[in-house]
């Protein structure tokens, strides 16, 4: 008997393909999940269409998920190591997805001569047609599925909807990953149907047995791990993270959180994991519109809540005027942004960080507010928390940009202890100032007014829309104090920067030239960053995760660098807002705006290009 | 007689009222004044949320905490405060502008749910603070600056929305008729659910008069009729017109002629469940019936609020947890050692 070539390797990239009725996504969520149980890092991206159900076999139906496992893994992947193609169109689809030397596993009971012409092939030699010279292995998945069920009297359908778990038995054996795991997401998954946990659980072995059985005709991979940081562990996606630093922020202010949102792509999941913790007292209502639901939370903040709104670009275009009510009114607000393509509807599934203009200037009037933007999909938790602290002890609304890549990516994430965050304090009336009390007093040193909370006897007071009386709170149109509370709005935000961290910068810091993204690029180009500096290009990193106002120091990092190169997902909106700040830094630009996130190999390639190296 | 625990001096803030003199807005803040003393809830637990307009202005007015919004928007913000504080007594001032154009979703959405909050629509069928427009209120053929050759649409009837909303509380008063307006407030305020009040306010600036057909002193008594709950619906100077059944419609008859009695005439059931009589009774528009103020209709059902936080006390009994890390851990979790 021949024995099994076996990899070793740091980090390998799977992407699993097929029809968007397939169960890819829950494929790859099952692999993820497992092997961010055997202590690798992983980090997915679910690639899907906007249609929920296109034509069966057809290319615009296909549905993508790719994750990648290992050691120092920072981003899905640029391309895989594994495709596995459920038709001919997941096949057509994701073949520029391989790396070479990559191998391709097909269900070869999909590939008849109607599936190609679905697919639009013009052959009936596929694998020739798309020039493939990888190694394909051809399984007959259909029929593996259809033997391993005979028994089971279940229908067709049903039967057919395991395909998806025989391929992920195949590629657990591939890449020697425990089947009980496996078996406890399924049954997790299928708790309330007995029989097609069952029948899932007998495929997912004939996946794996299938794989041990033909075990010569391939290499299998055993992927390195390294030692994390102690503790209970989770998978997380971006969307769920958001949610939950929400609720840490509310356990650490003490005051109850309050959702108004309304579904848009690919902010709704966050509405979704509210929605369920009821089960923690959160109140999370869908309101009748985007507008209804910022206004909802603005009544909610008014009246004493840890208030949110979550949305997509085109809801926080309809937000707009409410959050400026917010702005003039002093109110905490988080307003959540998971960025989609655009304009209008523009690419609803795919990410781009082409909001950045939007949040920070997207109101009518001289209507500053402070901006953050999460990092990663665990970053979404601290950013979340600390959109919810800067509200509430600045008492101003804040927006948090996440986008579509790591709203639905997912790592594994260490469950933090509620010690592990700071204590928010919320700023209401003290004491000592209630006599003689008007909604307009601010604390001296943040410049932020205080929250007098309706139901409290003495405090009553109105606020609104209509500029107020710097000192009396009464609506003014002095034009004196219009100048002055605009300043006072302003500076407000401004001395955000005194409760933040300082920027840090990473990679050489000695290098001449600074690498600089901000939000959901993070893992991207800091891995372009290590790969520039191993090829010995010595390069800085940093990403801007706090955006309005920018760290203390960013005006010292600005001016330590020859070049600052800005790399982000738009046509220059971060640069534009740099470069208009620190006019004498040199900048050079790395733009995309294809809906896609960054490749690394890209990145490393422009800055090469820039720099002549 | 009530002892009344609060005046109307209580609610009263002391900002100067703005509005232009001879305004209907001067009674209808008046007669909430007294109503809010009446009811007897606190000024600090009461919340006065308004949108844009004239008739908006009047949080400024109220000693209460309050709300001065934007456009369209005070029923989703009142929707707001409400959920955030159930203890809150919350009152929405919107005009016909407000809430039936710029927030028309609002207005519905609120009114589907039945959120508990007491919504005034102050209807002088006119934008005012905009200096003149036609509203969605206004007659079809209404000339206004942005009509000049008259409007060429129909406008809506707020009851009638209220009704397709499914609305469970439907009062109307005209602005001069100050006690039938703290009447319909003082009930509106007492309804749990949401409260809709429409107010015929009369614009002495842009509409002065657009109401005059049928609340003018001279005709009022015989164009409008008073329902109260459990009365027989009589109007007319003499009280001696009725409404009766005619078919599936009303009809209005004259006490002694054709044979009608007052066995004939109707009694005012505001708690009626299906709405069918009351929306006949708020669609009559002065002409050949009379229209009809004080409360059509007031019927109970569960309010939004309560479902909302009877919702979460009953998923926290059956499986609570006290903490996000304590959820999280009853997840799909595993240990670094």
């Amino acid at each position: 008997m021949e024995t099994t070539d076996i990899k070793v390797l740091d980090k390998v990239v799977v992407r699993f393909s097929g029809d968007s009725g397939d169960g890819m996504q829950l494929a790859g969520n099952i692999f993820t999940n497992v092997s961010a149980g055997v202590g690798n890092q992983v980090s997915t991206f679910p690639d899907y269409p906007a249609e929920i159900r296109a034509p069966q076999g057809s290319l615009s139906g296909v549905s993508g998920f790719q994750v990648s496992v290992g050691m120092n893994v920072h981003t899905p992947g640029d391309k895989c190591d594994v495709l596995i193609a459920m038709n001919p169109a997941a096949l057509k689809q994701n073949v520029k997805f391989l790396k070479p030397g990559g191998v391709i596993i097909v269900d070869i009971d999909s590939f008849k001569e109607a599936d190609l012409k679905k697919a639009l092939f013009e052959t009936n030699e596929p694998f020739k047609e798309l020039g493939i010279n990888a190694q394909v292995v051809e399984v007959p998945v259909t029929s593996m599925t259809k033997a391993a069920l005979a028994d089971k009297g279940l229908d067709n359908k049903s039967v057919l909807k395991c395909r998806n778990i025989f391929a992920l038995g195949l590629v657990c054996w591939l890449f020697d990953r425990p089947l009980e795991a496996a078996i406890r997401h399924l049954q997790s998954k299928f708790a309330k149907k007995p029989a097609i946990f069952e029948a899932n659980r007998e495929v997912l072995q004939a996946g794996y047995n299938y794989g041990h059985n033909i075990h010569a005709s391939v290499s299998t991979y055993r992927i390195e791990t390294e030692n994390p940081q102690k503790g209970v562990y989770t998978d997380i996606n971006g969307n769920t993270a958001t949610a939950w630093g929400l609720i840490m922020a509310s356990e650490r202010s003490g005051r109850p959180l309050f959702l108004g949102s309304y579904p848009i792509t690919p902010a709704t999941d966050i509405l979704h994991e509210l929605a369920k913790r009821k089960d923690l007292g959160v109140t999370a209502v869908q309101m009748e519109d985007e507008i209804a639901g910022v206004c909802s939370a603005i009544g909610a903040s008014f009246a004493g809540d840890l208030a949110v709104t979550s949305t997509s670009g085109p809801g926080l275009a309809l937000k707009g005027e409410g959050i400026g009510l917010a702005v003039i009114a002093e109110l905490p607000l988080v307003v959540i942004d998971v960025m989609r393509g655009g304009p209008s509807t523009g690419m609803p599934t795919k990410t781009e960080q082409t909001d950045l203009m939007q949040a920070l200037y997207g109101r009518n009037g001289e209507s500053p507010l402070c901006v953050l933007a999460a990092t990663t999909p665990t970053n979404c938790f601290d950013m979340a928390f600390e959109a919810a602290r800067i509200a509430i002890e600045h008492m101003t609304p804040v927006i948090l940009l996440t986008d579509a890549f790591i709203g639905n990516g997912s790592s594994a994430w260490r469950v933090p202890e509620a010690s592990e965050y700071p204590e928010i304090h919320p700023r209401f009336v003290p004491e000592s100032l209630r006599e003689g009390w008007k909604p307009y007093k601010r604390d001296e040193k943040s410049l932020a007014r205080y929250w007098a909370l309706p139901g409290t006897e003495g405090l009553m007071h109105r606020v609104g829309g209509l500029e107020k009386d710097s000192d009396t709170g009464a609506i003014s149109t002095d034009p004196v104090n219009h100048e002055k509370m605009v300043a006072l709005r302003r500076e407000k935000v401004a001395r955000i920067a005194d409760n933040i961290p300082l920027q840090e910068v990473l990679g050489d810091e000695n290098a001449d030239t600074l690498l600089l993204g901000w939000g959901g690029t993070y893992g991207h180009l800091r891995t372009a960053a290590n790969e520039l500096n191993a090829a010995g290009i010595p390069m800085a990193f940093t990403q801007l995760a706090y955006i309005n106002p920018l760290p203390r120091n960013m005006a010292e990092i600005m001016s330590r660098y020859k070049r600052v190169i800005v790399a982000e997902l738009n046509t220059g909106m971060c640069a534009d807002y740099l470069q208009a700040q620190f006019p004498t830094t040199h900048i050079d630009r790395i733009n995309k705006v294809q809906g896609q996130p960054f490749q690394v190999s890209e990145v490393v390639e422009k800055v090469r290009e820039i720099l002549g190296k | 007689m009530e002892e009344l625990i609060y005046t109307p001096a209580n609610f009263k803030s002391d900002q100067s009222v703005r509005w232009c003199p001879g305004c209907g807005d001067h009674a209808i803040l008046n007669s909430l004044h007294k109503a809010m003393a009446a009811v007897g809830v606190a000024p600090h637990q009461t919340a006065v949320i308004s949108g844009i307009g004239c008739s908006s202005r009047l949080p400024y007015y109220m000693n209460t905490y309050g709300m001065h919004t934007i456009h369209g928007r005070a029923a989703a913000i009142a929707t707001g405060v409400k959920l955030a504080n159930p203890e809150l007594t919350v009152w929405q001032v919107s005009g016909d502008g407000d809430g039936l154009a710029i927030g028309g979703n609002h207005f519905i959405h609120a009114i589907r749910r039945n959120i508990d909050i007491n919504m005034m629509i102050f209807n002088n069928k006119i934008y005012g603070l905009t200096k003149g427009q036609y509203s969605p209120t206004s007659d079809r053929g209404t000339v206004s600056k942005s009509s000049p050759y008259g409007t060429v649409e129909d406008p809506f009837i707020p009851a009638e929305l209220v009704f397709g909303a499914r609305g469970n509380f439907f009062a109307r008063s005209i602005d001069v008729e100050l006690e039938t307006t703290r009447e319909v407030m003082i009930a509106a305020a007492r309804h749990k659910g949401t409260s809709v009040v429409e107010i015929l306010q009369n614009c002495v600036i842009f509409s002065n008069g657009v109401h005059s057909r049928i609340t003018d002193k001279e005709v009022r008594a015989d164009r409008t009729i008073h329902l109260r709950h459990g009365e027989k619906m009589l109007y007319g100077k003499d009280m001696n017109k009725g409404l009766v059944r005619d078919g599936f419609y009303i009809k209005a008859v004259e006490l002694g002629k054709d044979g009608y009695t007052i066995d004939d005439v109707l009694v005012h059931d505001a708690k009626l469940p299906s709405n069918f009589l009351h929306q006949q009774l708020a669609m009559m528009d002065g002409e050949t019936l009379p229209l009809a103020v004080g409360v059509i209709r007031d019927v109970d059902s569960i309010t939004y609020n309560d479902a909302v936080s009877q919702q979460i006390e009953e998923v926290r009994a059956k499986k609570g947890f006290n903490s996000l890390r304590e959820m999280i851990l009853a997840g799909d979790t595993w240990t670094v050692e």
